[in-house]
């Protein structure tokens, strides 16, 4: 091999840079996010492990039908009726998007723009201005 | 093949630094477009399309020009093309690329471009467009490299590519017709809707295609020893001299329609471009866009006639003038009077005039420098295949 | 099969193809594909589609909403049309830029010349001459900007409302260089920004969402207080002047129907047949 003396370190500079994520973070164990709960109710549309792992596909269905298909019908949650809607339903008994949707969502570094146009709950806005 | 663009003279590198230059004052710009939003334009809500949109417009006519170099070699067998052939498919590759850039610039919301393709609607002029510049893009990618590295290799080319080069030709007359369907199926803009727009693109698109070509060829006869030759050259003024007549027919058959119906919608935007509007509320007259439109007329009968004459008198310098003419004159007439002349007035009979901003000037300058970058380095490769399989030969 | 006899049953397969196929094409190009309610005949309904059991999807209903808009009443009235787009603009978050550039609007007014460019406004009274028209979105039964739409954002629902899914807009803007009505706005900045501490939205309405830069917005006919049985706000703000009059077209016992059986109305811009569904009386 030509340029071995420059290929071979290289390799192994590249490689262990590459690999510095998972060194640095060996041994620990990740500190699940701790999420506000909603005060008096008990369960949500799906059951929490759903949720957790697939609320945005529920909330992009919810989007089309009552958008697109205009099925604006409410769902039933514990003998109560909900709106089909991030702002008017999931935030109704989430009371605060920053100690309930951003908590984990930073923790996953993930950056959805719900937000960019719907509006967060006045809790969040009230926190705003009291800062 | 590729590391022949790594080697040049001083002249070649400094061009190619000019036009990363000017690439980063685009990267620039759109990143303060992106940010705040595409009200850094000089775009309005009466008119929603501005240079980024005409520059694309524009271009697809370009790439299509293309078509004018490959059809003769590859379809009648006029071996004079054989050394321009590659020249304009890369040529295309160049103008279809600024193309898809214009459009990402020109975009609202750019991360969600892929929804053309996530939620396909055949119903939309855009999106046939999307798969007939990607599709022509592919085209001249596959068709170009193919050929070339056979030459450079010293064979001939592979029989599978015969099939693509000659979709690529009506290929290139659908990119342009479908661009020009994106204006004229619009209800309630007069100026666009007209059933000639599609031929009338493809008249201009036939002389500032090969037009450029001409120019950059000329450039490269001076500091290359790349010579297209005299034949191709002449032919190519054929070419170029009657397509550029046909625009202008076109043009007067818009203008005979408009003026002698005397239906004002018809009317408006040509008055417009080239005589100036004036609003009768206020009696403030609106004329933009009228030097530059009187000066592509005058530039493109220039430009004709100094064409036909720089053939007998057998001059280059003469020739480059004239295709620097036609190619200015309607790059005018659809770079900037068509797709901004067609929102003036707007539907409600209101005028509002659109001047682009720096940011907005910027974007353009980086995407044509992009373009030019394309066509430098792939020219470059081009032209030392040609040259050094003509050494050995 | 001799070879003439093979190539004419392929010729003529082919044909028939192309026959039986060619106009299903051609509806699919113009967005025709659902069934059109039928221009100026709105009380011929598909009989079919009214009073079936509501299919899944987006099965047409057979609805089509429209409305009534009598300019008179507006001119008597100073200061309704104004009320109207109050209720309107406020309750939809739609910015204010203070410049005409930057300008979103969802319902606004506008003199008969620029309303009715192709009228005669030779020797028109001076009454239409000073009135302003209340204009919006046309919810046209053949919506150009929806035939426009790359990617359906904007798209006609089952009520025949053109609608606006933002989530969906890429920002392409051809659906306002196809609307013959300047009914559509683009987000040309942030409109959630400020400018010399004064905030765009005035006042944020908590109950529905703002815009984010770089999507277009029109009116919406109101479709989610539809849903809820309510009016659009606009023909609400009008109280009981009659000044506006909303319902379905293809329902001959509905108020517009009734309205527009009994009273001379024009659309605008009916030559360009886009079918628009607001009418008005002079």
């Amino acid at each position: 091999m030509y340029d071995k003396g420059k290929i071979v370190p290289g390799l192994i500079i590249f490689v262990g840079l590459m690999l510095f994520a998972i060194f640095n973070n060996a041994g620990q164990k990740p500190q699940p996010p701790k999420l506000e709960k909603p005060e008096g109710y008990k369960e949500c549309v799906l059951p929490v492990e759903e949720m957790k792992q697939s609320h945005m596909v529920l909330l992009n269905e919810w989007r089309d039908e009552v958008i697109r298909e205009g099925k604006r019908e409410q769902v039933k949650v514990g003998g109560k009726m909900f709106d089909k809607s991030l702002q008017r339903g999931c935030m109704h008994c989430h009371t605060s998007k920053k100690k309930f949707c951003d908590v984990c969502h930073e923790f996953a570094s993930v950056y959805p723009y719900c937000w960019d146009c719907h509006i967060a709950p006045q809790r969040d806005m009230a926190d705003q201005e009291a800062k | 093949m590729l590391e022949k663009a790594l080697k040049g003279n001083v002249g070649y590198w400094a061009w190619i630094l000019c036009l990363l230059g000017i690439m980063g004052v685009g990267v620039i710009c759109y990143a303060v477009q992106f940010n705040y939003g595409l009200g850094a334009t000089g775009m309005s809500r009466d008119v929603t399309w501005g240079i980024y949109i005409s520059q694309f417009t524009f271009l697809v006519g370009v790439a299509a020009g293309g078509l004018m170099l490959v059809l003769p070699y590859y379809l009648h067998h006029y071996k004079d093309f054989g050394r321009i052939t590659i020249l304009g498919e890369f040529m295309a590759i160049a103008a279809v690329a600024m193309c898809l850039l214009f459009i990402m610039a020109d975009l609202g919301q750019p991360m969600r471009a892929l929804n053309v393709v996530f939620h396909p609607t055949p119903n939309s002029m855009l999106f046939y467009d999307m798969i007939v510049l990607n599709g022509y893009l592919f085209l001249n990618v596959v068709c170009g490299w193919v050929v070339l590295h056979s030459e450079y290799k010293g064979i001939k080319y592979p029989n599978w590519v015969k099939p693509l080069i000659y979709l690529s030709i009506p290929w290139a007359v659908s990119i342009h017709t479908v661009t020009a369907f994106l204006y004229c199926g619009l209800p309630g803009r007069h100026f666009w809707l007209t059933a000639i727009l599609a031929p009338r693109f493809l008249a201009s698109a036939f002389a500032a295609g090969p037009a450029l070509l001409m120019v950059i060829a000329l450039i490269m006869k001076q500091t290359t020893k790349f010579n297209v030759g005299r034949v191709a050259q002449d032919k190519l003024v054929t070419i170029i001299g009657y397509a550029a007549i046909l625009n202008f027919f076109f043009l007067g058959c818009e203008i005979f329609v408009a003026y002698y119906s005397q239906i004002p919608g018809h009317m408006h935007t040509l008055d417009y471009l080239f005589f100036g509007l004036t609003d009768h509320a206020t009696g403030e007259v609106y004329n933009n866009l009228v030097p530059f439109m009187r000066a592509s007329v005058i530039m493109g009968f220039a430009g004709i006639a100094l064409l036909f004459f720089s053939r007998s008198q057998k001059s280059d310098s003469m020739l480059a003038i004239s295709c620097i003419l036609i190619f200015v004159s309607f790059w005018i007439d659809k770079g900037l009077g068509l797709v901004l002349g067609g929102f003036v007035p707007n539907g409600m009979e209101q005028i509002t005039e659109y001047i682009p901003t720096g940011i907005e000037i910027g974007v353009t300058a980086g995407i044509w420098a992009t373009g030019f970058f394309i066509i430098t380095v792939l020219y470059k490769i081009a032209i030392s295949v040609k040259l050094e399989n003509e050494k050995t030969a | 099969m001799d070879n003439s006899r093979r190539k004419f049953l392929k010729i003529a397969g082919i044909s028939a193809v192309a026959t039986v196929g060619a106009p299903a094409a051609l509806n699919l190009l113009t967005g025709n594909a659902h069934a059109s309610s039928g221009h100026g005949a709105p009380q011929a309904a598909a009989p079919a589609a009214h009073g079936a059991p509501a299919a899944h999807g987006e099965a047409p209903t057979g609805k089509r909403y429209g409305m009534v808009i009598d300019a008179r009443k507006f001119h008597a009235n100073p200061g309704l049309a104004e009320k109207c787009i109050e209720a309107c603009h406020t309750n939809y978050n739609v910015p204010d830029f203070g410049n005409k550039k930057d300008e979103i609007k969802w319902l606004w007014k506008m003199p008969f010349a620029n309303a009715f460019p192709e009228h005669s406004h030779y020797k028109k009274d001076h009454t239409v001459h000073s009135m302003d028209f209340l204009v919006t979105c046309n919810h046209c039964d053949k919506p150009p900007c929806v035939r426009a739409c790359p990617t359906k954002a904007t798209f006609k629902n089952k009520d025949g409302i053109v609608m606006m899914d933002f989530h969906r807009c890429i920002g392409c803007r051809f659906c306002m260089a196809a609307c013959p009505y300047g009914a559509r706005s683009f987000n040309w900045r942030d409109p959630r920004g400020s400018e010399n501490g004064v905030p765009f939205i005035k006042k944020l309405n908590h109950d529905f969402p703002t815009r984010m830069r770089g999507v277009v917005e029109k009116c919406s006919f109101c479709a989610l207080r539809l849903a809820e049985g309510k009016l659009p706000l606009c023909v609400e703000a009008t109280g009981d002047t009659g000044a506006m009059f909303f319902g379905d077209l293809n329902d001959p016992h509905s108020d517009v129907s009734k309205v527009l059986q009994s009273k001379f109305t024009i659309q605008r811009k009916p030559a360009l047949g886009t079918t628009p569904s607001v009418f008005y009386i002079i």
